[in-house]
C-alpha cells in the first residue's frame, strides 16, 4: 500500500525514478535499461501485489489442464480490465486458434501467449516524447475530457522538463473552470517556472497565444499549454479547441509540437471515442493515462492500440510531481501479466 | 449517453419480434446480445452476469413461453429489471433531520464533487429556499479550496474559509459549528478525490464521516467509468453508509453502464444527474424514465419537465402529446420548437430526450448553434401556412421565394427541409417506438 508520509501538496519533489530526458539528448530513448525496481514499482502499483491475469491461475488448472474455463476467466480477466469486448474477441480468438493447433501445452505458455498477443498491440505505441530543438518554445497542447488529469500531469511534466535541464513555462488555457489558473500557478511554484495567465473568462486561445511570444522573448525551451476539460461530443467547445490550434499556429507555424491527450485509466470504453474525436479535431500526437494507482487497469488502451496506433507518452501513477512515468509496453504487459524478470 | 445501449437492445430484441415462440435458443441468442451490449456499456461484467440470469429465469417461465408476442413479453421483462436493478422509485434528499442538515459528498478523483457540491447548494437555495453553508475538506488538490470558494460565491451559498495547513478534520467540525452559528439548512461538505485502495485516506474519510455524521453521504461517479467502477463503489460502500450516488458527466456520449454497476453494488440509489459544467446542471434521477430511454422509449418526461421550465406549458404539453403519440410534427411545431431550443442547449439536447434517444442525424447537430437556430426560424416565417403544414408543396419557386423572404441560400431553405424530414422519419418509421408507445398505453398490463 502506497504510504502517504507527507501531505500531497507539501511533498519533496523526488526524481530518481524518472528516465532521464535530458537536454542533452532531447530524443529520448525508451530502449534505456529501466531503473532499478521500475518492474517492481511499476507493478506494485497497478497490481497492488495481486497480479492480475496470473493471479490463481494455477489453481485455476490443477495440473496444468487448459479447458474451456481457464479460456473463459482469462476472457472475463480481460473485460474486468476495460479491454472491450471487440480486442478481447480478438486477443482470444488467436489463443483459441493456438490452442486448436495444439501449440499451448500448459498454464504458462497460455499465459506467455496472452502476454505476446497484448504485447504486439501495445509495442507500436511505445514512443517516447521527444523535445526538439528545432523550434522555440517546442509547444506541447494538454486536451481531454473534465477532470482526466491534464492540469496534474502537465505539473508533473514540467517538474520533470525542469529537472532534465530545459526551460519551461505554462500557459493557463483553461479559462472557465473555476480556480483553474491558481491551481496551475500553484504548479508553477512548486516547480518554480513561470506561468502566464489572464483572468477566468478570457480567450484561452489569447492566453496561450501571448504565453508562446512571452516564452520566445524570454528564449524559453518548452511551452505546456493546459486547456479547461471537455466532453468530446460538445461541438462548440471542440471548435474552441481547434481555434486554439489555428491561433498557435499564427504563432508559430509549426506549432503545437505536440498534442497530448491525457485518459483517465478509470474510464471505460468511452476512451475510444475520446481518443478518436480529439484526435479527429485537433490530431492527437500522444497519449498519457493516468491514475493508474488505483486498480483501474486501463485495459482500455489495448483497444486505442488496435483502433489507432497513437502512442503512449506516459503514464501517472500519483499526485505527485514525480508520479509520472514513461509508458514501456514490456514493462507494462510485464507487470499487468506478473511475469517480468523482477521478482515481487 | 445511453443511445448506444438503448439501440443494441432494440436489436436484440428486434431479432425476437416475428418469432410465433421463444425458444431455449432464440433467447439464448438475444441475452447474448443483451450481454455484449450491457458489456460494450461499461456495465461491469458481475452485475451483467447477475442481470442475464435474473432476465433469464423469468424469460424462459411460464408467462413468456404462453405470450402471442415474445418480443414484447422480453422488452417488459429487460425493462423491468432495469427499472429493478436501478432503484425502483424515486428518490429525494432527505432533509428531515435537525438543521444544520449534512450532506457529504465523495469519491475518486476528478470525479466531480467540488462542481456537483455547487449544484446541490444551487439547487437547494432555488428550489426548496434553503440556506445553504458550503466548505471543503480537501487541503492536498492545489486550489481545491479556492474552487469551492468561487462556486459558493456563483451561487450565492454561503462559504466556510479553510486552509490547506489544516487538519481536514477539524475543517469539518468548524463546518457543522459554523452552520449552527450561522443558522445555515444544509451544510456541504466537499471532500478530496480519493482512491479506494488508499487506506489512509479512506480511513480519513471515515474520520470525517465521524466528526459530522452527515444525513446524507452522497458517492460521485463519473458517468464514463469502466468495470473498476465496481471496486470502488464496493469499497466506498463499506467504508461509509452511502444513502445516494450522484453520476456525473452524462452530458457526454458515454454509454453510462456506470449507473448499473453502481446502484447494484453499492445499494444506494442514484439521486442526481450531472448533466453540464454549470451549476444548473443538475437533474432529478429517475430509474423508470433511464431504463424506458434504454429501451428506446424515450425520456419524454423528462423532455417535458425541461420544456416546461423554459416555456409554457400549454406548448409543451402539445409536444409531448404528439411526442408520445408518435405523430409527424409539421413545421409550425418545429418552429416553436426551435424558438424554444435556444434556451435549452440547442437541438441535439431536444432530440437526445426523444424516443430512440439522440440517434441524430448526421450534420444535424453542428447546426444547432443559436445563430442557425434564429436563421431556421426565419426561414419558417418565410413560408405560408399552407407550407408550414404540407411541407411536400414547396417546389423550386417557392423555395426562391422563401430563401429572398428571409435573406438566406436555397441550400439553407434545402437544409431545412432535409432536416424535418430526417426528424419526420424518426419518429414515423422506428417500428419498436410505434409498439413501445402502444404498449405504453396498457399493452403490457392487457396481456395475460
Ligand atoms: N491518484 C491519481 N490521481 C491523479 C492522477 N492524475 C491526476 N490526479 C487527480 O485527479 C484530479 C483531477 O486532476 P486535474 O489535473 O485537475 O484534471 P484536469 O483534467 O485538469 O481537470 P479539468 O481541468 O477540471 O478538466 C485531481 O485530484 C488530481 O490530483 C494520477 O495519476 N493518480
Ligand atoms: N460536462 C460535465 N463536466 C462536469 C460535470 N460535473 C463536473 N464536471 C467537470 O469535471 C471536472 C472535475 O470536476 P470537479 O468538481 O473539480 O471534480 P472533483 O471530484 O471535485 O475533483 P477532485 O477534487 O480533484 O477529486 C471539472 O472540469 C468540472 O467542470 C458534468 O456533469 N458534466
Ligand atoms: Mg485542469
Ligand atoms: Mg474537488
Amino acid at each position: 500500500m502506497r504510504q502517504r508520509e507527507i501531505k500531497r501538496d507539501k511533498r519533496v519533489q523526488n526524481h530518481d525514478n524518472c528516465l532521464p530526458m535530458l537536454k542533452s539528448n532531447p530524443t529520448t530513448s525508451n530502449r534505456e535499461q529501466p531503473a532499478p525496481g521500475f518492474i517492481k514499482r511499476l507493478r506494485a502499483r497497478i497490481n497492488r501485489g495481486d497480479s492480475w491475469l496470473t493471479y490463481d491461475l494455477a489453481n485455476l488448472v490443477p495440473g496444468g489442464k487448459i479447458d474451456e474455463e481457464l479460456l473463459e476467466e482469462l476472457e472475463t480477466r480481460l473485460l474486468t480490465a476495460d479491454v472491450g469486448v471487440e480486442a478481447t474477441e480478438e486477443i482470444m480468438g488467436g489463443l483459441r486458434k493456438r490452442l486448436k493447433r495444439n501449440e499451448l501445452k500448459d498454464a504458462s505458455a497460455v499465459v506467455d501467449a496472452l502476454r505476446t498477443a497484448m504485447l504486439e498491440i501495445l509495442a507500436p505505441c511505445e514512443a517516447a516524447l521527444q523535445i526538439g530543438t528545432e523550434h522555440r518554445p517546442w509547444t506541447i497542447l494538454f486536451v481531454g475530457v473534465n477532470g482526466a488529469g491534464k492540469t496534474t500531469t502537465l505539473g508533473k511534466l514540467a517538474a520533470r522538463l525542469k529537472s532534465d535541464g530545459f526551460s519551461t513555462m505554462l500557459a493557463a488555457g483553461d479559462t472557465f473552470r473555476a480556480a483553474a489558473v491558481e491551481q496551475l500557478r500553484i504548479w508553477g511554484e512548486r516547480n518554480q517556472v513561470p506561468v502566464v495567465s489572464q483572468g477566468t473568462g478570457a480567450d484561452p486561445a489569447a492566453v496561450i497565444f501571448d504565453a508562446m511570444d512571452s516564452a520566445k522573448a524570454r528564449n524559453i525551451d518548452v511551452l505546456l499549454a493546459d486547456t479547461a476539460g471537455r466532453l468530446q461530443s460538445q461541438t462548440g467547445l471542440m471548435d474552441e479547441l481547434r481555434k486554439i490550434v489555428r491561433v498557435i499556429r499564427k504563432s508559430d507555424a509549426s506549432a503545437p509540437h505536440e498534442v497530448l491527450l491525457v485518459l483517465d485509466a478509470g474510464i471505460g470504453q468511452n476512451a475510444l471515442s475520446q481518443a478518436r474525436q480529439f484526435n479527429e479535431a485537433v490530431g492527437v500526437t500522444g497519449l498519457v493515462l493516468t491514475k493508474l494507482d488505483g486498480t483501474a487497469k486501463g485495459g482500455v488502451v489495448l483497444n486505442i492500440a488496435r483502433a489507432m496506433k497513437l502512442p503512449i507518452r506516459f503514464i501517472g501513477i500519483g499526485e505527485k510531481a514525480e508520479d509520472l512515468d514513461i509508458f514501456r509496453a514490456t514493462d507494462f504487459v510485464d507487470a499487468l501479466l506478473g511475469a517480468g524478470s523482477d521478482p515481487s | 449517453m445511453f443511445d448506444q445501449l438503448t439501440e443494441r437492445l432494440s436489436s436484440a430484441v428486434g431479432a425476437l419480434r416475428g418469432k410465433g415462440r421463444i425458444s431455449e435458443d432464440n433467447i439464448k441468442d438475444a441475452l447474448r446480445q443483451v450481454r455484449m451490449a450491457l458489456l460494450e456499456a461499461d456495465v461491469a461484467l458481475p452485475v451483467v452476469k447477475a442481470f442475464i440470469e435474473q432476465v433469464r429465469e423469468k424469460a424462459v417461465g411460464e408467462e413468456v413461453l404462453r405470450s402471442l408476442t415474445p418480443g414484447q413479453a422480453l422488452i417488459k421483462i429487460v425493462h423491468a429489471e432495469l427499472v429493478a436493478l436501478m432503484g425502483g422509485g424515486d428518490s429525494e434528499l432527505n432533509l428531515r433531520s435537525q438543521p444544520p442538515v449534512v450532506i457529504m459528498l465523495a469519491g475518486l478523483q476528478g470525479a466531480g464533487k467540488t462542481t456537483s457540491a455547487a449544484k446541490l447548494a444551487r439547487f437547494l437555495i432555488e428550489r426548496d429556499k434553503k440556506k445553504v453553508l458550503l466548505a471543503s475538506a480537501d487541503v492536498y488538490r492545489p486550489a481545491a479550496i479556492l474552487q469551492l470558494q468561487r462556486l459558493a460565491e456563483q451561487v450565492g451559498a454561503g462559504f466556510m474559509a479553510s486552509e490547506a495547513s489544516e487538519d481536514p478534520r477539524l475543517i469539518a467540525a468548524r463546518a457543522l459549528e459554523e452552520g449552527r452559528r450561522s443558522l445555515a439548512d444544509v451544510v456541504i461538505l466537499d471532500t478530496a478525490g480519493r482512491l479506494h485502495v488508499d487506506e489512509e485516506m479512506m480511513g480519513e474519510i471515515k474520520l470525517l464521516h465521524q466528526t459530522v455524521s452527515p444525513t446524507e453521504t452522497l458517492f460521485v461517479v463519473d458517468s464514463m467509468a469502466g468495470q473498476d467502477a465496481v471496486n470502488a463503489a464496493r469499497a466506498f460502500s463499506e467504508a461509509l453508509p452511502l444513502t445516494g450516488v450522484i453520476l456525473t458527466k452524462t452530458d457526454g456520449d458515454a454509454r453510462g453502464g456506470a449507473a448499473l454497476s453502481v446502484r447494484h453494488i453499492s445499494g444506494a440509489p442514484i439521486k442526481f444527474l450531472g448533466v453540464g459544467e454549470k451549476t444548473d446542471a443538475l437533474e432529478r434521477f429517475h430509474a423508470d424514465r433511464v431504463a424506458s430511454r434504454i429501451l428506446g422509449m424515450g425520456d419524454v418526461l423528462t423532455l417535458v419537465e425541461e420544456v416546461e421550465r423554459n416555456v409554457d406549458r400549454d406548448q409543451a404539453e402539445k409536444l409531448a402529446r404528439k411526442v408520445q403519440k408518435g405523430k409527424g410534427l409539421d413545421l409550425t411545431d418545429l418552429r416553436e420548437q426551435l424558438q424554444q431550443m435556444i434556451n435549452m442547449g440547442g437541438l441535439a439536447a431536444l432530440m437526445d430526450k426523444l424516443p430512440m434517444g439522440g440517434k441524430l442525424p448526421q450534420g444535424v447537430s453542428q447546426q444547432a448553434g443559436d445563430q442557425q437556430l434564429a436563421r431556421q426560424i426565419a426561414i419558417i416565417n418565410s413560408m405560408t401556412p399552407q407550407e408550414r403544414k404540407l411541407p411536400a408543396v414547396i417546389n423550386g419557386s417557392r423555395k426562391r421565394r422563401i430563401a429572398v423572404g428571409s435573406g438566406v441560400q436555397i441550400q439553407d431553405v434545402n437544409r431545412l427541409l432535409k432536416q424535418y424530414k430526417q426528424m419526420q422519419k424518426m419518429m414515423k418509421n422506428k417500428k419498436l417506438f410505434r409498439q413501445l408507445s402502444s404498449m405504453g398505453k396498457g399493452g403490457f398490463r392487457g396481456r395475460p
